[in-house]
């Protein structure tokens, strides 16, 4: 009971992670119809960065603040600089520039950080335990990411639906060229948008860095992890982004959790724990699958076009 | 041919379509005899087009039925609908772009000879597939262009070429999308010339804006307002329908007046 | 059959002449790393072209393509490693493994269009990744390595340099010459239609996905004869062959060359693996060029080598 409970709070957090990610990737082709393969590329660069300015400034809050703003701003030049060139093309298209960049920043990491990966230790009040139901214990760390992850998710929602920009943001998903008649300058909306996508997937890199180890090509599968999550939620949809992420995260985190006791009553024991991982990467693909099949749109189309 | 006369060869029976709040098709009826020229019309948003896609499947009524040539084809796929004999023109003209005029007319013909799952003989080489779309390319005036790209082809031609695929496909029954959308006062002839000629050999039913061909060309004809048939007669009866008159009032189409 | 001379077909009978001639430079020089080199290049090149039929002619941009080179590898090796050394039964099997995964992928992934295409099959490549990742009896994350390649009794000696790769050249060649039968027969006309335009194939009488999917399984076994060809060619298969950054390679190599030309893929395979082994003599960090490289491709060559060289005239 008590590690069900535990292992229900590690899945709500990793898929509160992942829905970080997958609303910037999905906020990003929901307006500007751009798919960014390297999007797990800045994910990546969040946790860098963080490694880096926590070693400099001695401090966790402002180390992590200093690599949001920093993310933030990798993600605007990067727009600036060669997506924006991309916009309004073929979508194989921007598949391939991004995967150029994501080749580009494994080994720009590679090459000022080194091939060893970093680690990002925690301030001494982040890591004592929780008391949050009588009994249970709970890392603060990871309490701490559920809480910062839902206020972040609570934020992107008012922004959203309740904002100038919001309204701005959704009126150029579904109408490019009203917006442009209303003379608004879309291309800084463009990258103001695509920054605060990037600045969502360092948010996340930067939060997993203390759990995980920061290392090269730390973004890839957990980049698949978030297209799964925006092709079942449906593309554009930051509302079935956050549902699907949090069902992805709790069925990916419970099944490497309990499948391998599961498995071991059928097999035997070092099958078993080889099999578990895979069954339960799986399951998520299985889940899309019979999603796709019911509701080829996802469960959550975005109204638009 | 008895029967087709006393059958209609299309038979739409209390169709209706909804979108979110809209009906874009309401509770409706029509025949379509072998043989006629049969013109809708409405004004903009009458729904002429939903009733087109629902007539072809490319969209499903929510209730209702569609008989054609005597079958229940309501919940049969566009494909079918076309081996049946059913074929369409489209209102923003459809073609392969990166097919040369006469291959757009041949994969036409194709679709009615056989199954394509042909892996190696080179389906250029195909006499008789040649020569089907050669003539009709032929009956729509476009066999010196036989050769060029699609996309290089003027707006009118491009609706002749799209004719020419329908013709391919051998049809029962031609649902032609407003074929003069967009065409000039010369080009517009030549469509309407070309219709007249073609009515005499296969059924039309025809959805157009320019009231002068419509008028022209049409046996009956059935108006449609709000997703509702509001009339459906002979084109001196049409002209003369109080209900008509008043539903083109304000509209830009008010030629139907006095034409 | 007659072949205009355009710089295209200069160039793509000067790479036949030399793909054809390489194993007597090899011999000559006794440069024995070409060989091993272009072994490699000419396996990805067939994998790359047979992506090719389903993205540059069916309009299907597959980005778990590489998927097949795994399952290809690993029926070899499983068979191998169960004590089943015949190729005669080890190819055929990989083929239609090959076939029967695409076709299971293929029409689930067809009831989607567009960018959901091209996630969801990048999606199943991942999963099918994970499994084998996860058969610990045929070294999961480590790999399966093969002891003995492919027995064809006596025809044919795959431990022979030469041997084997005048073996991946007739298959390249063999499956150049089935795609560009393909295409100008009357499925491929269907499938280029339905890449051109859907909606109007369907409403001339053509079941679209029927023959986009034939295609999807088509492409998919002749990848999984590269996957046999490649996990011969390194006596090893392992998961990484069937990562999604493998599957992203042979879109590179695909769009390098020019998407939709027959030649095309095999240009870009060259140009690609030739440049990758370039640069990392160059320099550790030979990605760092090579990434940028790809966004300047997209950005200002569109239609690859071939679309290059087809804009160019003679004389």
């Amino acid at each position: 009971m008590l590690v069900l409970v535990e292992q229900s709070l590690n899945g709500l957090q990793f898929g509160l992670l992942l829905f970080l990610l997958a609303a910037g990737l999905t906020l990003v082709f929901g307006i500007m119809d751009f798919v960014n393969l390297a999007h797990g590329s800045l994910y990546m660069m969040g946790a860098y960065f963080a490694a880096t300015f926590v070693a400099w400034t001695g401090s966790f809050v402002l180390g992590a603040l200093l690599a949001l703003g920093a993310t933030l701003l990798l993600g605007m030049a990067l727009e600036f600089i060669a997506l924006r060139h991309l916009y309004g093309r073929d979508h194989l298209d921007q598949v391939l520039a991004t995967f150029g960049l994501i080749l580009f920043f494994n080994d720009a990491v590679r090459l000022i950080w080194g091939p060893a990966g970093l680690a990002l230790p925690l301030p001494a009040w982040l890591t004592v335990p929780v008391q949050i139901i009588p009994g249970v214990y709970y890392p603060a760390y990871r309490l701490s990411i559920i809480v910062a992850a839902l206020a972040v998710a609570a934020l992107l929602y008012v922004v959203v639906m309740r904002t100038r920009l919001g309204m701005l943001i959704r009126a150029g998903a579904s109408n490019r060229e009203m917006i442009g008649a209303l003379g608004i300058n879309i291309k800084l909306l463009f990258t103001l948008v695509f920054g605060l996508g990037a600045a969502l997937a360092g948010l996340a890199g930067l939060m997993q860095a203390p759990i995980l180890t920061v290392q090269i090509g730390m973004g890839e599968n957990i980049l698949i992890l978030a297209f799964v999550i925006i092709v079942i939620g449906g593309i554009g949809s930051i509302r079935g982004a956050f549902l699907a992420a949090i069902f992805v995260g709790m069925i990916d985190t419970l099944g490497r959790a309990f499948l391998p006791d599961l498995l071991r009553k059928v097999l035997s024991g070092a099958a078993a724990s080889t099999a578990a991982p895979a069954l339960s990467s799986m399951l998520i693909y299985l889940l899309m699958a019979i999603v796709l099949v019911v509701r080829p749109e996802g469960l959550f189309p975005a109204a638009r076009r | 041919m008895v029967d087709s006369l006393a059958d209609p060869l299309l038979r739409v029976e209390k169709l209706v379509r909804r979108f979110g709040g809209i009906t874009a098709t309401d509770n409706l009826s029509l025949d379509v005899m072998s043989g006629e020229l049969h013109a809708i019309i409405g004004p903009n948003g009458a729904g002429k087009t939903t009733l087109i896609s629902q007539l072809t499947g490319q969209l499903a009524p929510n209730s209702g039925t569609i008989h054609f040539a005597g079958r229940d084809v309501t919940r049969q796929p566009a494909y079918r609908r076309s081996r049946l004999g059913l074929a369409r023109s489209f209102q923003i003209t459809s073609l392969l772009p990166d097919f040369s005029a006469i291959d757009n007319v041949a994969i036409a013909a194709q679709a009615h000879d056989g199954h394509s799952f042909r892996f190696w003989g080179n389906a250029r080489k195909e006499i008789h597939l040649r020569d089907a779309a050669r003539s009709a390319l032929t009956r729509v005036g476009l066999e010196a262009r036989a050769d060029v790209p699609v996309s290089e082809l003027s707006h009118g031609e491009q609706r002749e070429l799209e004719l020419a695929v329908a013709l391919a496909t051998k049809p029962q029954l031609l649902l032609l999308d407003e074929p003069m959308a967009g065409l000039g006062v010369t080009e517009s002839a030549r469509m309407v010339a070309l219709l007249k000629e073609l009515r005499r050999e296969v059924t039309i039913v025809l959805v157009e804006h320019d009231m002068e061909a419509v008028f022209a060309l049409a046996d009956r004809i059935t108006v449609l307002v709000y997703g509702r048939v509001i009339a459906c007669d002979v084109p001196d009866a049409i002209r003369n329908n109080e209900e008509v008159k008043r539903a083109y009032l304000g509209d830009q189409h008010v030629v139907v007046a006095h034409v | 059959m007659t072949f205009p001379i355009t710089p295209r077909n200069i160039v793509a009978a000067l790479v036949v002449a030399g793909l054809l001639l390489l194993p007597l430079y090899s011999q000559l020089t006794g440069n024995i790393f070409i060989l091993t080199l272009f072994t490699r290049i000419v396996i990805f090149a067939l994998a790359a072209s047979s992506l090719n039929l389903i993205m540059g002619y069916g309009g299907m941009m597959s980005f778990g393509h590489a998927a097949y080179l795994g399952i290809g590898g690993y029926a070899v090796g499983i068979l191998a490693f169960e004590g089943i050394g015949s190729g005669f039964i080890q190819w055929p099997v990989a083929l239609a493994v090959s076939a029967l995964f695409a076709l299971v992928i293929g029409a689930l992934s067809l009831r989607t269009r567009g960018v959901y295409f091209i996630m969801i099959t990048l999606a199943f490549a991942q999963m099918a990744y994970y499994i084998v990742s996860g058969m610990s009896r045929y070294g999961g994350d480590d790999g399966l390595t093969i002891y003995k390649r492919s027995n064809f009794g006596g025809l044919i000696n795959l431990s022979n340099r030469v041997q084997f790769y005048y073996l991946c050249l007739g298959c390249l060649f063999g499956g150049l010459y089935l795609i560009w039968r393909i295409i100008n027969s009357r499925f491929g006309l269907v499938v280029q239609g339905v890449r051109s335009n859907e909606q109007r194939m369907q409403a001339i009488g053509f079941h679209a996905n029927r023959y986009r999917l034939v295609c999807f399984v088509i492409a998919g076994t002749i990848c999984g004869l590269s996957g046999a060809l490649l996990a011969n060619n390194t006596d090893f298969v392992s998961p990484a062959v069937m990562y999604w950054t493998r599957s992203g390679d042979l879109m590179v190599m695909v769009i390098l060359g020019g998407m939709g030309s027959l030649f095309g893929p095999v240009i870009g395979a060259i140009v690609y693996l030739v440049l990758e082994e370039l640069l990392s003599q160059f320099t550790e960090y030979w990605a760092m060029i090579m990434g940028p490289l790809l966004l300047l491709i997209v950005l200002f060559a569109r239609g690859g080598i071939m679309g290059l060289l087809g804009r160019l005239r003679l004389g």
